[in-house]
């Protein structure tokens, strides 16, 4: 579904990323786990066409996508939760739910898909005049999650969900998430709880300053050397 | 009293004008932390617009100000577009200066066209004066509390309810994340500057009417005191202009009246001052901490 080829960004002279390739096949949840500075953010940037990459090729259902517009990317079915959740603060949940719509024509359907994220995430029917600014960090995770579906993307890319979230807030996260992708919907995971990110994806790509270092299923990646040294603490 | 009531309604009709420029300000400075000095220049072209289609054109009151708020609204998205684009991604500096820039070449093409010479508004309206009890009000005064009203009630309904409205708020608060909702942020700039143009032109036709006279400088002290208004509101703050703009107007006009009309301004300039040392966020603000 998804093809990342040799891809490579440059922030002005520094490179974030280089050369990295991978692959998400419809209907998986793919964990891209890696530290701080890895370059993992730069990549959802790079597909939602955020950032220009310097070389390599982004392909989506067949067709090359890495010179579009961020609008295009959307109307093709990409929808990105970003890092931080980055809600519209001064609009209200609703409103927040909206924006994901934004181009959408298909009133029913939008308001049908609405009905649907209510009851997924009941709390933001109970906010939703509320300013999304207010609310809880969890909370406002599941707005910037609402609002990503609101597009009705095909595939979903996910920056850090659990970051600075409770242990309890980041398991009920993570089930979504899992729920997310067996209603029909491919998701792009990129973490740093490698633990939680690992455990729900069908395959993962362990990146390091850049590159990818290390590629298997989420099992596998799991119980191995590597990941259990470097990110699990044992 | 009735000299207070008289000046209050003096003071309201200055603040509305004051107002419509301001939200122009507010709005750019909004979407693209952009303190447009330009602006105040686009009021008087919307001043000129308006006297020349009531000149030449033989228009009436409400097509003139029309004509004005579209064609002002045009101006402002083209200098936009040439302007102000292609510095995107360069410092807010750069950007600042340009706009220095724009300001200076609408005056001096205005100079151009026009010459120097300060030019009779013509009257369309009947100055009629309507008294109730001792207090005056004319009829123009009538108008300009009027069409700011409607052009106020307008504006909140587009910026709440339409669809571009959200839009605007959304790149306001965060352009990068409306990008991902499939705005198009390059659009939504432009629209801003549309409406605030708009409002600056309809601003230049009371104006006209209001002073009877208008010249190519005639932008630069109002354009100066709206900014102000937009600052002591709270700049990006829509109903934070109205607010601002409405106070500029009635400080002003109660120091003309009851202390000297000489330090106007000065007071305007040194609320700036006041409200830059004591509240920096303005009235509406709110102090925004910023996550790391």
């Amino acid at each position: 579904m998804l093809e990342v080829k040799d891809l490579s960004v440059h922030y002005g002279v520094i490179e974030a990323i280089r050369n990295v390739s991978f692959e998400v096949n419809e209907g998986e949840i793919v964990s891209l786990i890696g530290a701080n500075g890895a370059g993992k953010s730069t990549i959802l940037k790079a597909i939602s066409g955020l950032h220009q990459p310097s070389n390599g090729e982004i392909v989506y259902e067949g067709t090359a996508i890495t010179k579009e517009t961020p609008k295009k990317i959307v109307e093709k079915g990409i929808s990105q939760v970003p890092e931080g959740r980055h809600i519209f603060s001064g609009m209200t949940v609703m409103e927040n739910l909206e924006m994901g719509a934004f181009l959408r024509k298909d009133k029913a359907e939008v308001q049908n898909d609405l009905n649907n994220i209510f009851a997924r995430f009941p709390i933001l029917k109970e906010r939703m005049k509320q300013d999304a600014a207010t609310l809880s960090g969890g909370e406002q995770q599941m707005v910037a999650m609402g609002r990503a579906l609101m597009s009705r993307p095909r595939l979903l890319l996910l920056d850090e969900p659990s970051m600075g979230l409770a242990p309890i807030l980041i398991k009920e996260i993570f089930h979504i998430i899992e729920e997310i992708n067996q209603t029909g919907t491919t998701v792009l995971l990129i973490e740093q709880n490698a633990k939680m990110a690992l455990k729900i994806a069908n395959r993962g790509y362990v990146l390091e300053t850049g590159n990818v270092v290390q590629t298997g299923t989420g099992k596998e990646l799991l119980e191995s050397d590597v990941i259990q040294k470097a990110y699990l603490g044992g | 009293m009735d000299t207070f009531i008289q000046q209050m309604i003096n003071g309201l009709s200055l603040g509305s004008i004051y107002a419509l420029i301001a939200l122009g300000y507010t709005m750019v400075y909004g979407i693209i932390k952009l303190i447009n000095f330009a602006h105040g220049d686009i009021y008087m072209v919307g001043a000129f617009v308006g006297y020349t289609m009531i000149n030449s054109f033989g228009m009436g009151f409400f097509p003139a100000l029309v004509t004005a708020m579209a064609l002002s609204a045009l101006l402002g998205v083209l200098i936009e577009r040439i302007a102000y684009k292609p510095l995107r991604n360069a410092t807010r500096i750069a950007v600042l200066i340009t706009a220095i820039g724009v300001s200076y070449l609408l005056q001096n093409g205005m100079l151009y066209f026009y010459g120097a010479g300060v030019r009779a508004f013509p009257q369309v309206l009947e100055n009629k004066l309507y008294s109730v009890g001792g207090i005056k009000v004319s009829q123009i005064q009538l108008m300009i509390f009027g069409t700011t009203f409607i052009l106020m009630i307008l504006l909140q309904f587009i910026v709440q309810k339409t669809k571009m409205g959200k839009a605007m708020r959304a790149v306001s608060t965060d352009a990068s994340a409306a990008q991902l909702m499939g705005i198009n942020v390059d659009n939504t700039i432009s629209f801003t500057f549309f409406l605030g143009s708009s409002l600056a032109g309809a601003a230049g036709v009371l104006v006209g009417l209001y002073y009877n006279t208008i010249d190519p400088m005639m932008g630069v002290a109002p354009g100066l005191k709206a900014f102000v208004a937009a600052v002591l509101g709270g700049i990006g703050i829509i109903p934070g202009a109205m607010i601002g703009g409405l106070t500029i107007g009635i400080i002003e006009t109660m120091v003309s009246a009851y202390g000297n009309s000489m330090i106007r301004d000065a007071v305007v300039y040194g609320i700036l001052i006041l409200i830059l040392i004591i509240r920096p966020a303005g009235i509406l603000g709110k102090h925004v901490k910023e996550k790391v």
